[in-house]
């Protein structure tokens, strides 16, 4: 058959199609325990960091097992539930999306409790919209469930030097001592703000120069996700007399 | 009356390459300089910009762009004869794009941090010149030993101006190489500033540049005659 035939082009065509998409689809999927693992991996190094603890690879899974507590799930009005989903393998974007529906008592919301040179921390997973897509990150919070111990965040694809700053440990590290509440209990969060907060401003961080949005992405994210865990922190508060 | 002389047809045996003939050899050292890929065929500058802010990341991505590169040529050489005209591009394309899901499934199967720092940049390798340069200039016209190896030298003329950019960017925009910090602490305190330009594009372009100008001057090949 002529090799410019309309036949032979077609034939060529057709099976080298074929062979590709069953090699690639190989690939994936032979590579794809390895990879689900180093993702595994990442997330628990991204939970260390919110308390303080930075881990390479190799170790991540070790010591995230000699410092957490529990894992645990809240529904939305902040009562533990116990079922077939662990706190580690919830898809956080899918559970805040259910509150795009409606469906906000369906929601599930992990919690971290670490126990670290004898003190408790909470952390807890935060995800929200930067500029150019999603941003993430794991805020902890000392056993008072106000002043924050740490944050870590990140993003898929914010502008570098600018959004993608708030990964960096300049930003996360303005987080640590401010507070969720303010004098009279009520729920403020911490906000990012641009210009730069006051220095004795408990409750504000400065934001990222040039990277507004995604700093008020960082703002808002926080408010509302944090805002999710307040009935169980209430909960806990009454139950100790507080 | 017409003589006809038989003569009988004269058999040249085609003499087979040896892998690594003086000509094969030639391969994997004149894009290292006499035809490297970024400052005389001034192919890749885009991805030449973005990630060599950092020296890690351009060496990862230098080697990817170098399995890219002579996989497909090797490829597409031993299909060279079957392919239909019409889908010529098509063809190549398809091809490259494979081997470039491919490597970047692997690099997150077994460097995970590697392949988050390159993450946009892998996807982009397809859209590099050189892999497709190199296919029509010499993968379409050449068998492939020959073309893997011409993968291979193009992909290490890449890797050398990256690696050479990218030093001179992260020691100066960063104070670092390969992430080791090089700069003493008592610079930073009599006032020295990291270099911020040096971590934007433009540097990379200005670096090529200054590159181009060093290599012409010292290569007699490259220097183009009086008219």
């Amino acid at each position: 058959m002529n090799k410019n035939s309309s036949g032979f082009t077609f034939l060529f065509a057709s099976v080298m199609v074929i062979i590709v998409a069953i090699l690639l689809s190989l690939a994936v999927i032979g590579l794809g325990p390895y990879q689900e693992q180093n993702v595994k991996i990442e997330k628990m190094q991204d939970i260390l960091s919110s308390i303080r603890i930075r881990t390479e690879s190799k170790d991540a899974e070790k010591v995230f097992n000699q410092y957490i507590q529990d894992q645990v799930v809240l529904n939305n009005k902040g009562e533990k539930v116990t079922g077939e989903i662990s706190a580690f393998d919830i898809d956080l974007k899918k559970e805040l999306d259910k509150a795009k529906t409606g469906d906000t008592d369906k929601q599930l919301f992990p919690l971290f409790v670490f126990k670290k040179d004898g003190k408790i921390y909470y952390t807890i997973p935060t995800r929200g919209k930067g500029l150019w897509g999603p941003i993430w990150g794991y805020i902890a919070l000392e056993a008072d469930m106000n002043t924050v111990y740490g944050a870590s965040f990140d993003h898929k694809g914010e502008t570098p030097g600018l959004g993608a700053e708030i990964n960096t440990e300049e930003f996360q590290k303005q987080f640590v001592g401010k507070k969720i509440l303010d004098e009279s209990g009520n729920f403020v969060s911490v906000k990012v703000i641009k210009g730069g907060a006051a220095p004795d401003d408990i409750h504000g961080v400065d934001a990222v120069s040039g990277g507004t949005i995604t700093s008020n992405g960082v703002t808002e994210m926080l408010k509302r996700t944090i805002g999710n865990y307040l009935p169980y922190f209430n909960s806990m508060k009454d139950s100790t007399g507080n | 009356m017409a003589t006809e002389t038989s003569v009988a047809p004269v058999v040249v045996k085609k003499q087979r390459e040896a892998p690594f003939s003086v000509k094969n050899r030639k391969l994997l050292k004149d894009p290292l300089n006499d035809s490297n890929p970024i400052t005389v065929q001034v192919l890749g500058i885009c991805s030449a910009l973005a990630v060599t802010v950092q020296m890690k990341p351009s060496i990862v991505m230098a080697l990817s762009v170098m399995v890219v590169t002579a996989f497909s040529n090797l490829m597409i050489s031993a299909i060279r004869n079957i392919i239909p005209d019409r889908i010529r591009i098509i063809v190549q394309l398809v091809i490259v794009a494979s081997v470039v899901i491919l490597v970047d499934q692997v690099l997150k199967a077994f460097v995970y941090d590697v392949s988050k720092q390159l993450s946009v940049f892998v996807g982009l390798i397809i859209t590099n010149c050189i892999v497709m340069g190199r296919l029509e200039a010499y993968a379409m016209g050449n068998k492939p030993w020959p073309s893997f190896l011409d993968g291979i030298g193009n992909g290490l003329g890449y890797g050398l101006i990256l690696v050479i950019v990218s030093a001179i960017r992260e020691l100066f925009g960063s104070g670092k190489l390969m992430g080791f910090r090089v700069v003493p602490d008592f610079f930073y305190e009599k006032g020295y500033f990291n270099n911020g330009l040096a971590i934007l594009p433009p540097m990379a372009l200005i670096i090529v540049g200054i590159l181009i100008w060093i290599q012409r001057s010292k290569n007699p090949k490259l220097i183009e005659s009086e008219k």
